[in-house]
């Protein structure tokens, strides 16, 4: 076929930047809102996911990880002594207040574990390490929060619910999806922040002996430990993610506005193409008049949206690649994981035929005998 | 002799509210191979209806149009479309080129709707825009071409197809004497030399001495004496002849 998509595409040049401009717009409008989504997703759940157990044992009615009731920690010779269970650690998770140096206070939330055989630790250490926290009032946090917290570096002291803390080590990329950053210390350390009784846990973490049905440790936990619920890691972190996207709404405006972005490129689009159609009636009367069917001029038309769709998602995904890279450095993590890029050629690629659907509705209808007028 | 095209009892009405326009009334034409038949009349007459229900992209109100022996009033809207491809080739007044392509590539869509390959298309075409004396024109888009080099790459691209009818609506209304002649010659080549079918709208007196016959439409029925079909008009009757033909399209 003689290139005729193609040079009617970029034969009016001016409108060919329109047309790549709303694909441009959309598909970063649409990235970085879904981005946003996946980012939250993961930040919400992210302490559940890294925690490297099985199961969640929680105080009853607990809808998400920051929701933590206190119960006592005598559960946890309970636990441990279920057929099944290798291991039961106890975690605190919990908001407390953080005092900087100028006086003012943040919220923070206070994350404590046996350094000794943690499974809930921190990740990504940049500065620092682990073992560092045995050392008194230590903790570690993330770099992200260093301007928020009054933090330069390493060796400063705050006070933390009133209580001497000592900045031992920094994380990277450890996000909280509250406003209230994740500091990390060791259990007693985080009893003594949190103000929780010497003899309470917030959570108790389990791992199960390798080849243990997790459905039958559950149930000999309900059965033997009373007053808990357990979940499996998988299920708590669904729980989170769902109350945070979902019950607050924070999710549902994120997914609206993704999909306000695939409104506005659709609208934009269809607009665009339709416009550069209707440039070319005549020339499409011309070709139904040659005996072209209509098969052959929707083709054209196709090949158009698709060209366009190809131009405008590579432009679309440099610009975001930067915007997500950028986003590396804020509060609010903006992931586009490969999944997600590949979708979002299809999608570019759906939302133009589908804009170019408008004008093949138009196409359709010309009548060939337009070609004698004048 | 069989003719190419068979007007029997053709009527158009076009819809208009609750009443119509009468285009067409009753028309009878027989249009053979190797003839040049000029369609004249004032505006409004009935002749373009006429030529687009010939060439199938009109549909009449009632009577028929029988095509190599195929009764094309009978075909569907989806069967048309090929009959148009296999049959007939269209001049315009306007040309109709795509002014996005070059003159080469306007001639390859037609062979491309053909289902000929692009290399032998390209070829072709390339021969084509050759015989219509366009040889050098090839990557030249229509932007740069003259009204009568335009009107040539239509008609090559008419050829493309290879069909037995031509039709033109008013080929050298948009082109100066000297190139309106020059389009008529090679219409004339098409309709003595290669044999087609050639019918042509036209108000221009200059090219009526091209013609073989001179079918006069009025009020959407054919004019003259008993609605004739055959009425040879005497070349001296003419008023601005042309020259010879120069062009040579064999």
């Amino acid at each position: 076929m003689p290139p005729l998509a193609q040079r009617n595409l970029f034969h009016d040049k001016v409108r060919l930047a329109v047309t790549l401009t709303g694909i441009v717009f959309a598909v970063v409008l649409i990235v970085v809102e879904l981005g946003l989504f996946v980012g939250f997703t993961v930040t919400t759940s992210g302490l559940i996911d890294h925690s490297g157990a099985d199961l969640w044992i929680t105080s009853k009615n607990v809808p998400y990880v920051e929701q933590g009731v206190a119960f006592s920690e005598r559960k946890l010779n309970q636990v441990r002594a279920v057929p099944g269970v290798a291991d039961a650690q106890k975690l605190v998770a919990h908001w407390t207040q953080w005092k900087r140096h100028d006086g003012g206070e943040d919220s923070v939330q206070i994350v404590g574990f046996n350094v000794d055989d943690a499974m809930e630790k921190p990740w990504n250490l940049v500065e620092g390490r682990v073992e560092d926290l045995k050392s008194p009032d230590a903790i570690i946090l993330d770099e992200l929060y260093k301007k928020k917290l009054g933090v330069t570096r390493v060796g400063e002291v705050f006070e933390i619910g009133g209580h001497r803390a000592r900045v031992v080590g920094f994380t990277r990329g450890i996000r909280s999806f509250t406003t209230s950053p994740y500091v990390f210390t060791t259990f007693k350390n985080a009893q003594t922040y949190t103000g929780l009784r010497e003899d309470q846990t917030y959570f108790i973490l389990a791992k199960l002996t390798p080849g243990a049905n997790l459905e039958q440790v559950r149930r000999e936990l309900l059965d033997r430990v009373k007053g808990v619920e357990v979940f499996t890691t998988a299920e708590f972190s669904h729980m989170t993610r769902f109350y945070w996207m979902f019950t607050t709404g924070a999710g549902v405006a994120v997914l609206i506005a993704a999909v306000l972005g695939l409104v506005v490129g659709f609208v934009v689009v269809a607009q665009t193409i339709y416009a550069t159609t209707m440039d070319h009636v005549r020339e499409f009367g011309t070709l139904k008049a040659m005996g072209a069917p209509n098969s052959y001029v929707y083709k054209v038309i196709m090949k158009q949206a698709a060209i366009s769709a190809v131009i405008g998602y590579v432009l679309g995904m440099i610009v975001s690649v930067f915007v997500v890279r950028a986003s590396q450095e804020g509060g609010a993590a903006i992931l586009m994981p490969m999944p997600m890029a590949v979708g979002m050629f299809f999608l570019t690629l759906a939302m133009c035929i589908g804009a170019a659907l408008v004008s093949i509705n138009k196409v359709t209808r010309i009548d060939p005998a337009m070609v004698f007028k004048g | 002799m069989q003719p190419a095209i068979a007007v029997r009892q053709l009527t158009k009405t076009y819809a208009e509210g609750n009443t119509g326009t009468v285009a067409l009334r009753g028309v009878d034409l027989d249009v053979y191979a190797g003839e040049l038949l000029m369609l004249m009349g004032p505006s409004g007459s009935g002749k373009t209806t006429l030529l687009s229900i010939m060439g199938c992209i009109l549909t009449a109100s009632s009577g028929s149009i029988w095509m190599a022996e195929k009764e094309i009033t009978q075909l569907t809207e989806k069967q048309l479309p090929a009959i148009r491809l296999e049959h007939i080739g269209f001049v315009f007044q306007g040309f109709n080129l795509f002014p996005t392509l070059t003159a080469g590539e306007n001639v390859e869509l037609m062979f491309d709707l053909k289902g000929l390959a692009a290399k032998a298309a390209k070829k072709r075409a390339a021969e084509l825009l050759d015989q219509v004396g366009l040889g050098g024109k090839c990557d030249t888009f229509p932007s740069d071409l003259s009204g009568g080099q335009k009107q040539r790459v239509a008609i090559a691209r008419a050829l493309a197809g290879d069909p037995g009818i031509i039709l033109a609506d008013e080929p050298t209304a948009a082109l100066d004497s000297h190139t309106g002649k020059n389009v008529m010659e090679m219409m004339s080549e098409l309709a003595h030399k290669r044999g087609r079918a050639v019918v042509i709208v036209t108000h221009d007196s200059r090219v009526l001495s091209f013609a073989d016959r001179i079918v006069k439409i009025e009020d959407g029925a054919i004019a003259g004496p008993g609605s004739s079909l055959l009425e040879p008009v005497p070349a001296g009757m003419l008023a601005h002849n042309f020259s010879q033909p120069t062009v040579n399209l064999a």
